[in-house]
């Protein structure tokens, strides 16, 4: 498995898989953590305590703050699984580590076929670290 | 990750510890985008002063209570309020507090106060070849394509944490060999041109490119020989507002593009498209979404913020006036005191025309009237403004704009 671990942390949650790539600044709101994008398939969704997985951001780097600004809240995903590497996604992860403590660990797979079948699991617990990163079904 | 003598000293905390923090966040960043090792970085344009929430505060407040300083020259962009004119806001008074206080925080951090999108017209213009880091999707396209600096997609944060190390990480666009050109765009029959139609073909080449070439550079050939720079900035607005473009080649234009065979580096690449007349009205048409003929409330020019050239092709358009909407023109606040000096701002005002600088009329709460259809010559404005604003717009050409500012509906030149 080539998966890398982008922001280290520990999380578990239930599985919401987004069919589009989502763009967080315009497209989901931090202080309800639901999608706000009226153009994506999963608009209205609730993403607060999820494992996320979404194959990529898109628009604007300003995700980066809605992000950190929902993880400050506590209404972001628990962690988020990617399929690819997305700057936005991870500095807004990152400056939520820095700045408040919070773990919102973010990987991305690399993997399409790994991707999908982690992705229609009902529920994963995710530890990424420097060294060493693992994603399961919980116990 | 290969670090040098500065990256260890940064580290020590030899440059304070602002920059020892700050370089810890570019790091990890560095690493997620797979850069092998960091450069030294000539300039930052940051992109944190709008106010997206707490977290924007607490990032910026954490660097001000380290004492941190930008180690290179760093320009803001647009903030919530224009400090300038600061009755212009009309939003939530708390939230036009915070984004003050955001503001601020970046000048105390050493940040020159410039509060544009277009820091590359009067203020520091950055050199051919210089290694930035750069946000705010249309100065990224233009430092790339237009000057031919270099500079990823940076954003929120790591904007700033770069200005405070003064290192930028070293992988995409930074690298020659990820500059050239993937796909060719043609733009045919369109050579002759006048300056009035050279603006709406470059926002429709530009919006074409973000829609059909992702993230692929595209060369662009056939663009009227009186396609401006001012046009270019138009074309890269509009390509980084539909898709996520970076950089393209204006071939005969832009400084990495004198022809197709260094924009492409003698690869052979594919045509993706070749637009005709048809082609481009028929793209500059999608961008309306109300008719020829509807009523306006308002004209919105300047996204991104108006050149001093820009202004002077609207002067002699002023004669028009009395219009019967008003008209909004956002700038930099650097062209806005060049306007007072020359008298310029005078008579804008005396036309009813209101200049909006440190902001933009599409991000923030300026225009009184939003009930009818908004004008614009502007194609990243036309995109944005009906989701962030909830508006009908009608684009048109800087002169189309004008005449209907007049008529108080949509009219063509």
């Amino acid at each position: 498995m080539s998966a890398r671990s982008l922001v280290a942390g520990k999380a578990e949650g239930p599985v919401l898989k987004l069919d589009d790539p989502l763009s967080f600044w315009g497209g989901f709101d931090s202080s309800s953590g639901k999608v706000i994008d009226r153009f994506h398939p999963q608009y209205g969704a609730c993403l607060s305590g999820a494992v996320l997985c979404l194959e990529r951001g898109r628009g604007s780097s300003s995700g980066a703050s809605v992000l950190a600004e929902a993880i400050r809240l506590g209404t972001a995903p628990a962690a988020i699984i990617l399929l690819d590497e997305d700057a936005i996604i991870t500095t807004g992860a990152l400056v939520a580590q820095m700045l408040y403590e919070i773990d919102c660990p973010v990987v991305a797979i690399r993997d399409q076929a790994e991707w999908r079948r982690l992705s229609a699991l009902p529920r994963l617990a995710v530890q990424a670290g420097a060294e060493s990163l693992m994603i399961t079904p919980p116990q | 990750m290969e670090l040098s003598r500065t990256d260890h000293a940064i580290i020590n905390g030899d440059h304070g510890p602002a920059a020892a923090d700050a370089l810890q966040l570019v790091l990890k960043f560095a690493e997620a985008v797979g850069a092998p090792r960091l450069l030294t970085c000539a300039g930052a344009h940051v992109d944190g002063c709008l106010y997206h929430g707490q977290a924007s505060l607490d990032f910026v407040e954490r660097f001000v209570a380290l004492k941190g300083r930008v180690k290179v020259p760093t320009t803001l962009n647009v903030g919530s309020v224009d400090l300038i004119h600061p009755e212009l806001f009309i939003g939530d008074a708390q939230l036009g507090a915070a984004g003050r206080r955001l503001m601020q925080a970046h000048v105390e951090l050493g940040c020159t106060p410039s509060f544009t999108c277009a820091p590359y017209q009067t203020l520091l213009r950055p050199k051919f070849g210089d290694q930035l880091a750069w946000a705010e999707s249309n100065a990224i396209v233009f430092a790339n394509s237009v000057i031919g600096a270099r500079t990823n997609r940076y954003g929120d944060f790591i904007d700033l944490a770069c200005a405070l190390t003064g290192r930028v990480p070293d992988y995409g666009l930074h690298r020659s060999e990820n500059r050239r050109a993937r796909v060719i765009v043609e733009i045919q029959g369109l050579e002759n041109a006048g300056p009035d139609q050279a603006g709406g073909i470059a926002v429709a080449a530009g919006l074409f490119a973000g829609k059909q070439c992702g993230d692929s550079t595209a060369a662009i050939t056939g663009l009227p020989a009186s396609t401006s720079e001012d046009d270019l900035k138009a074309l890269g607005a509009a390509a980084a507002s539909s898709g996520s473009v970076v950089m393209f080649h204006a071939v005969g234009f832009t400084p990495e593009a004198p022809d197709l065979k260094t924009a492409t580096g003698g690869a052979d690449v594919p045509v993706v498209a070749r637009l005709g007349p048809d082609d481009i009205s028929g793209i500059l048409a999608s961008l309306s979404t109300v008719k020829d003929g509807t009523a306006l409330t308002a004209v919105a020019l300047g996204t991104p913020h108006f050149s001093l050239s820009e202004f002077d092709r609207l002067m002699p358009m002023l004669d028009l006036a009395p219009f019967a909407v008003p008209v909004y023109v956002n700038t930099g606040r650097h062209e806005w005191e060049r306007l007072v000096a020359d008298g310029r701002a005078q008579r804008l005002e005396s036309a009813g025309v209101t200049v909006v600088v440190d902001t933009c009329t599409y991000v923030t709460s300026i225009i009184r009237d939003l009930s009818g259809a908004v004008m614009t010559n502007s194609g990243k404005w036309a995109y944005y403004a009906p989701g962030n604003l909830g508006v009908d717009v009608a684009f048109g050409t800087l002169a189309d704009t004008l005449l209907s500012a007049k008529a108080g509906r949509v009219v063509r030149a």
